[in-house]
């Protein structure tokens, strides 16, 4: 377990080397066009190579990596083209925001789609297995920007309950939360939950369920004792990996409720062309796809007994 | 025990229908049994013949679609189909248990042994933890684990299928049930791990009064646990009788043909070929009129068999409750009825074809573990074949057995070139070959050395044709490339392993087990190999389907004079099939020899326990109770001396501990790796006892063997 770890960590270490270093060379090979977007298009060439010899930028490729992952890895990506301020200053309050969002929506989701695909799985072909099912696959099916805005007309023009935009401009409000994470709930749930009605159905329709219910143990233990877990322990890395999707998927939801998170600063970089709010926002998205997927390995190696004592 | 007069389990004309789209489908007709305590009743019959469902209808849990039609299951006379759900779940696992097929799969992995023993004294009895802990720990010592309380906590994967078993077996004695249901119970199993368990049965009845039905397609194991037999075909009885009665004088012509599919002791491949039973079980919506059996009958009369239905009647002049569901089976004349097949010639055998010469093959393993880190000693040998000696002639059929561990499949992919020898020579038509790996060797190398394998479903490709898949190897092998000439031989072929000519235009799905098996063996075949390598080829297959398969595969190899290699655990088809046996034993070969050698004394240790495991359906032929402790050791850390050291009756001392035997030569052709003098060997009594044709009470004179 100790060595899995420590090769996984190994593994993961080396991932983000590479891919800091592709990033690196996809922004920064081309050293004029870096000063130009710092300088703006209208600066001569003396102008940007000047700019370039005060800031280090002619020393070789690698070197450049060097420092640049080194500052990266302390924290420091630079200042913001756009902003003008250190991108570490509008990064780490952004990410906080989109941390939050994901968190209320796991704290629901996640309870609510096992419930409802351990529910469905139990008996399969039942009428509670078929209407969960297709109601999952509904949701699944409408994309985000359409329930949104489906949402938007009945609860903020229709009714009137909550606020149409979740910016946040008079502090933080759950009442401006509940939009975009419904959104994103009726988006993602289906999909958790079909994936734990999947496992569910076919670990009851496996023989040591039969032996337990032969056995003349109650229902609710077969159910809870002996099918929960061995149900359970797949759509845990389906989980795990929705986080990696929810930090670059919820650009849809940041943007249409202008509700500033992660996503939606990615956005403005990418449009603005803020090379270095990229590159962190970059960094950070691959840190997370690569550290939910270690969790996701070692939580799926401790559930499963017989990869654990092997 | 409790009250002699009623019966534990008592069954009246059950019905049992699954429910489909294409409608009702009867599984199971007109079903009566009575089990009285301390009894064991056997059910025997191929698969689809509805035994494993009258099992599930006793344990009432048919799924969803499953359900009974009529008739009464009454247990300790209350009707089990008139309980309540609750009701029920009382009576499941305190009252009656069931023992399964596979051990592995009914056992949940992510729970310890010990809470998955527990729960059963936990739910049905009124005490506690400390109690039930207790009492599981205490019959995981009854069923003879070694070190109860290191399996109590132990995972499933973490125990060997054998012990598994055990365990399971233990599950369903805790709360010391009236009745035990054993479904197939040994099936996946080992034979000498087979042999342990079946002894085991049999005691638990003696020793715990326990009642059990004993759900087999194997006859041997039938005879060796059961009082009493019932023969089913496509969901009727069609014999019943008491073990000496049914096994003696067979009465019906299904139950003759079950006998004649199966290699007994006396059986040779020449004089007394098996007599597979022609055509296929039908389905359950496609029973014929009159006689479920007629249309593959012998004795089949038009007018009177294919009439009303068959009713079971009394055997006269047998036990009281033999009975038969035949109406012509006082007009039968019962003592030609013998196993055995006409009779064919022997075949000549010709020169060397495969030369093994001290082949050996070691995997490299990585050790990751933190101690093997520390020490710095990370390689380590995997003695997966050490030392292989033994040659093959043509048109031999050399079997190499050995239970599942001992190499024999290493050595298949060695000489098939799917990996390559560490060391040695396999010389195949004068040529090495252990080094070439199968991407190397010309396409005439690779197409005179073909296998047939052992799972037929897995080894055909589902989404192309039976005719495709079989001319890509005409093709590929070079034999033809004339479109119509590879057309023809596909045809010849197709009529070769007895298969209809439209099967060309098939996908394997639209076949059976035994077809794709066939088709298995067709495409070995179809680049005229020299050798063909058959990996426990019937194995997977029902017992009627397997003789037929079998004596196919015999027929194409007499026709062709190839050389086969049969890789087998079941020595009953070994004896009847092979010219030489080799004998392994954790990668080592422990005795080779002819047939007769080897199922004669002297013998090798391991071979008089193999022989001893083997089931034997003729309850006149007595054998040598020989039961083998422990466990297979792991190939990773092997005896320091002889590999069988650890689990030989016989073990003489120290020096079987730490030394190699050494190979002795009793004749030209036979070998023993032991450290007992052949002489004392040779004392050795027989393990098999044939009586005399003339001695016989039942069966007529079966033809004698050639030996």
């Amino acid at each position: 377990m100790l060595i899995l770890i420590l090769r996984r960590l190994g593994s993961m270490v080396l991932i983000m080397l590479v891919v800091s270093l592709i990033l690196f060379a996809i922004f920064e090979t081309d050293k004029l066009a870096v000063a130009g977007k710092v300088l703006g298009p209208y600066s001569s060439t003396e102008q940007r190579e000047i700019w370039l010899e005060e800031n280090g930028y002619n020393q070789p490729f690698f070197t450049r990596y060097v420092i640049w992952a080194g500052n990266a890895m302390r924290g420091d990506f630079g200042q913001s083209l756009q902003l003008k301020v250190p991108v570490s200053q509008v990064l780490w309050p952004r990410l906080a925001n989109t941390g939050i969002l994901a968190l209320c929506l796991f704290a629901i989701m996640i309870p609510l789609s096992l419930f409802m695909g351990v529910l469905a799985g139990m008996k399969e072909g039942s009428f509670q297995d078929r209407a969960i099912t297709v109601f999952s696959v509904l949701t699944t099916s409408i994309p985000e920007f359409a329930s949104a805005t489906l949402l938007t007309a009945v609860f903020v023009f229709g009714l009137g309950w909550l606020p149409g935009t979740s910016s946040m401009t008079a502090g933080f409000s759950f009442k401006e939360l509940v939009l975009p994470v419904l959104v994103l709930l009726l988006y993602d749930f289906g999909y958790i939950t079909r994936m734990t009605r999947a496992s569910m159905a076919e670990v009851m329709n496996s023989q040591y369920i039969r032996t337990a219910i032969l056995k003349g143990l109650p229902y609710q233990r077969v159910i809870m004792r002996h099918a929960l877990r061995n149900a359970l322990i797949a759509p845990f890395t389906v989980i795990v990996l929705q986080l990696n999707w929810l930090l670059s998927g919820v650009i849809v939801v940041e943007v249409f409720f202008a509700y500033k998170g992660f996503g939606k600063l990615l956005l403005d970089a990418a449009l603005f062309g803020d090379i270095f709010v990229i590159e962190a926002c970059t960094l950070v998205a691959v840190f997370v796809a690569v550290a939910s997927q270690f969790i996701s390995d070692i939580g799926y190696t401790y559930l499963n007994p017989r990869i654990r004592f092997s | 025990m409790n009250n002699q007069e009623q019966p534990v389990l008592d069954i009246k004309d059950l019905c049992i229908s699954y429910y489909t789209r294409a409608g009702e489908i009867p599984a199971v007709v007109d079903f009566s049994l009575t089990v009285k305590p301390g009894e064991t009743i056997g059910i025997v019959g191929e698969s689809g013949c509805g035994k494993s469902t009258v099992a599930m209808a006793i344990m009432q849990h048919m799924g969803s679609n499953g359900g009974i039609k009529s008739g009464s299951i009454k247990f300790k006379g209350r009707d089990m189909t008139q309980m309540s759900d609750e009701e029920l779940r009382q009576l499941r696992g305190s009252e009656v248990s069931m023992i399964y097929q596979e051990p592995f799969a009914a056992l949940n992995p992510s729970l310890l042994l010990r809470e998955q023993l527990m729960e059963v004294p936990l739910t049905h009895e009124d005490i506690n933890r400390e109690q039930a802990y207790e009492r599981a720990r205490e019959m995981l010592a009854n069923v003879k684990l070694p070190d109860p309380d290191r399996i109590m906590n132990s995972y499933p994967h973490q125990l060997s299928g054998g012990q598994q078993q055990r365990v399971v077996i233990a599950m369903g004695l805790l709360s010391k049930p009236a009745l035990l249901l054993l479904d197939e119970p040994t099936t996946a199993l080992d034979v000498t791990v087979e042999a342990g368990i079946v002894k085991l049965i049999a005691d638990i009845s003696r020793k715990y009064g326990t009642s059990q039905i004993y759900i087999s397609h194997n006859l041997g194991l039938i005879l060796e646990t059961c009082d009493r037999v019932f023969v089913m075909y496509s969901g009727e009885v069609v014999e019943e009788g008491t073990i000496d009665s049914l096994f003696t004088w067979p009465r019906h012509p299904y139950t003759h043909g079950l006998f004649g599919c199966i290699p007994l002791p006396t059986a040779d491949k020449n004089a007394a070929p098996l007599k597979p039973i022609r055509g296929q079980l039908p389905l359950p919506h496609e029973r014929p009129q009159g006689c479920y059996f007629g249309p593959r009958c012998d004795h089949f009369q038009a007018g009177r068999c294919d009439g009303d239905k068959v009713d079971i009647e009394h055997v006269t002049g047998s036990a009281e409750d033999h009975m038969v569901r035949c109406l012509r089976w006082q007009e039968i004349d019962h003592t030609k009825e013998a196993p055995g097949g006409e009779a064919k010639e022997a075949m000549e055998l010709g020169g060397p074809v495969l030369e093994v010469n001290q082949m050996k093959k070691y995997y490299e393993v990585i050790d990751s573990s933190m101690k093997a880190l520390i020490s710095g000693d990370r390689v380590k040998y995997v003695k997966a074949n050490e030392e292989l000696n033994f040659n093959a002639r043509e048109g031999e059929t050399v079997a190499i057995v050995g239970e599942s561990g001992c190499g024999k499949s290493t050595f298949a992919k060695v000489l098939m070139g799917l990996e390559g020898g560490t060391d040695g020579e396999i010389k195949h038509d004068g040529k090495d070959v252990s080094e070439t790996l199968v991407r190397d060797r010309t396409d005439k190398q690779i197409s005179s050395l073909q296998m047939v394998f052992q799972n037929p479903s897995d080894t055909l490709n589902p989404s192309q044709t039976i005719g495709g898949q079989i001319s890509r190897v005409i093709k590929k092998f070079g034999v033809a490339s004339d479109k119509d000439e590879v057309f023809n031989m596909v045809m010849k072929l197709l009529d070769t392993v007895k298969l209809p000519r439209d099967f060309y235009y098939r996908r394997p799905r639209q076949l059976s087990g035994g077809q794709k098996q066939r088709i298995g063996i067709a495409r070995a075949f179809a680049g005229n190999p020299s050798t063909v390598i058959a990996d426990e080829p019937v194995s997977a297959l029902d017992v009627s389907v397997a003789a037929a398969v079998t004596e196919l595969l015999m027929d194409i190899q007499r026709e062709n004079k190839t050389t086969l290699l049969f890789i087998s655990h079941d020595l009953s088809v070994v004896r009847y099939l092979s010219d030489r046996i080799v004998v392994m034993y954790l990668g080592h070969i422990m005795e080779r020899g002819t047939t007769e050698e080897i199922f004669e004394p002297p013998y090798h240790p391991y071979t008089e326990a193999l022989l001893s495991a083997v089931p034997i359906a003729d309850p006149e032929v007595t054998k040598r109770e020989i039961l083998l402790e422990g466990n297979l050791p792991s190939v990773m850390n092997p005896p320091k001396g002889c590999p069988f050291c650890t689990r030989c009756p016989r073990r003489i001392g120290d020096i079987c501990d730490n030394e190699m035997p050494p190979e002795r030569q009793v004749t030209d052709t036979h070998r023993i790796k032991c450290h007992i003098p052949i002489e004392e060997l040779q004392k050795v009594e027989p393990v098999i006892h044939v009586p005399a044709p003339e001695e016989r009470l039942g069966k007529p004179e079966v033809p004698a063997s050639t030996h």
